[in-house]
């Protein structure tokens, strides 16, 4: 039985689904602010971390990771609304790709489970 | 707290204090210049103590492994000892060749170098105007065709190097330049690929070399650059330029005027405004983005979102006032 991310397509579609994932959240009305100033580079490196991460590939992101790296947006007003328009990102992107309905669900679940580190709940 | 020894003192580190942080508030002067782990000015070397990997980022792995690090970059996270490189590391006995005023504030100097210095056209270099003071330049040269290395300097008023270049250095004078670095270069991978280049002011020197590097490598695909500045005077190389796009048909040169007064055969607007208008969909592209950081931040930007992925967009590394 492969893992998601074999299923997904590992490395590559981390790659494809990176610039895709990246330009949705950067355009989002509802979030683009959180981005301002931000270099994109190294915002893309973190994307791609990310996506690695959702896509149950390997990563070495822990749960204090996620609320030391949040904690200054969180001041800036970081919500449980910011955080569904990320996951609503994250689903179109996947569906762009033509992911399946199925992996998708188990990616999002994964990314949904970082919600309170996230928001430093 | 871990300490640092440095010339046999040792030194106390504060939290979320770097080497050359540290060194600075003991009043020991290390040479820096851009502080952003970028241009490899504050070079150091660990005698012993573990350098954290971060403080090593872009170095060449010859020197990592002589765990040789950035001083800028390093946040000890225990007792190290540290010295500054051997006399010659990095570093490079440069004559001046020739000082050539290109336009009113920019002027292209010319350096021979003894020893052959591998590089790739833009990338930069650090020209040392003393033991302390330095400043990165980016390579307007190709190597296979320029026989000197070409950097293009514009003059800025409360600059520590630049007013130094324009009116004390002379042709004969023996300068220090460190090894080349920087990613900001071309790739012949995909000779079919359209690259277009978008520099401002003497953000033009890197784009030069690329250019030249890229069409004599025998690039197939198209190679657009749009050059600009406030008034057309302040634009430079233009007929290089020109004949240039004569001579390759592949090759498109558009000078841009952000100012009121814009002359016949210049476009109207910023250079990245103008680029990312007559070049909509940048799918597949690869860009070159170098000089004012404004201007570079909001071309990737736009670039990107015009379809360019982030791993095909290259820019000018430096934010420092220097290559503006």
């Amino acid at each position: 039985m492969s893992s998601l991310y074999e299923k997904i397509g590992g490395e590559g579609a981390v790659n494809a689904a990176v610039d895709i994932f990246y330009r949705k959240v950067l355009k989002d009305d509802r979030i683009k602010r959180f981005f301002d100033g931000v270099d994109m580079d190294k915002q893309a490196s973190k994307q791609k971390a990310f996506l690695t991460m959702a896509f149950g590939g390997p990563h070495n992101y822990t749960g204090e990771d996620m609320r030391k790296g949040h904690a200054h947006l969180v001041k800036q007003g970081l919500n449980d609304s910011h955080f569904d328009a990320v996951m609503e990102n994250l689903g179109a992107t996947l569906m762009e790709l033509n992911v399946p309905g199925e992996l998708i669900a188990q990616a999002a679940a994964i990314a949904e489970s970082t919600r309170k580190d996230v928001l430093g709940k | 707290m871990p300490s640092i020894i440095y010339g046999g003192q040792s030194y106390q580190c504060k939290e979320h204090e770097s080497v050359l942080d540290c060194m600075t508030a003991h009043d020991v002067t290390i040479p820096s210049s851009c502080r952003a782990g970028l241009c490899q000015t504050c070079l150091m070397q660990a005698v012993t103590g573990r350098v954290p990997e971060v403080a090593q980022v872009g170095l060449k792995q010859t020197l990592a492994a002589q765990n040789y690090f950035l001083a800028c970059a390093c946040y000890p996270e225990e007792d190290i000892e540290v010295k500054l490189p051997s006399l010659g590391v990095g570093k490079y006995s440069a004559v001046v060749v020739d000082i050539n005023p290109l336009n009113a504030d920019i002027v292209c100097l010319e350096l021979s170098v003894g020893t052959k210095l591998n590089y790739k056209a833009g990338q930069f270099i650090n020209l040392h105007k003393d033991t302390i003071t330095a400043r990165s330049y980016s390579l307007a040269s190709v190597p296979e065709i320029d026989e000197h290395l070409h950097l293009h300097i514009r003059k800025l008023p409360n600059g520590h190097v630049s007013p130094w270049v324009h009116h004390a250095l002379k042709v004969g004078d023996s300068v220090d330049i460190s090894d080349a670095n920087g990613n900001c270069f071309y790739i012949a991978d995909n000779p079919d690929q359209n690259l277009l280049l978008i520099g401002t002011g003497s953000g033009l020197a890197p784009l030069y070399g690329i250019i030249r590097d890229a069409l004599i490598q025998g690039h197939r695909g198209a190679i657009k650059l749009y050059h600009g500045s406030k008034t057309a005077e302040s634009l430079y190389m233009s007929e290089e330029l020109k004949s240039l796009a004569v001579r390759y048909p592949n090759f498109a040169y558009t000078p841009c005027v952000s100012g009121h007064s814009v002359p016949r055969g210049f476009a109207s607007g910023r250079a990245h405004d103008v680029a990312i208008k007559e070049n909509q969909d940048l799918a597949g592209w690869r860009i070159f983005l170098c000089g004012h950081p404004e201007m570079v931040a909001t071309g990737k930007k736009l670039a990107f979102f015009a379809g360019a992925s982030m791993r095909d967009i290259y820019a000018d590394p430096f934010i420092s006032t220097a290559k503006i």
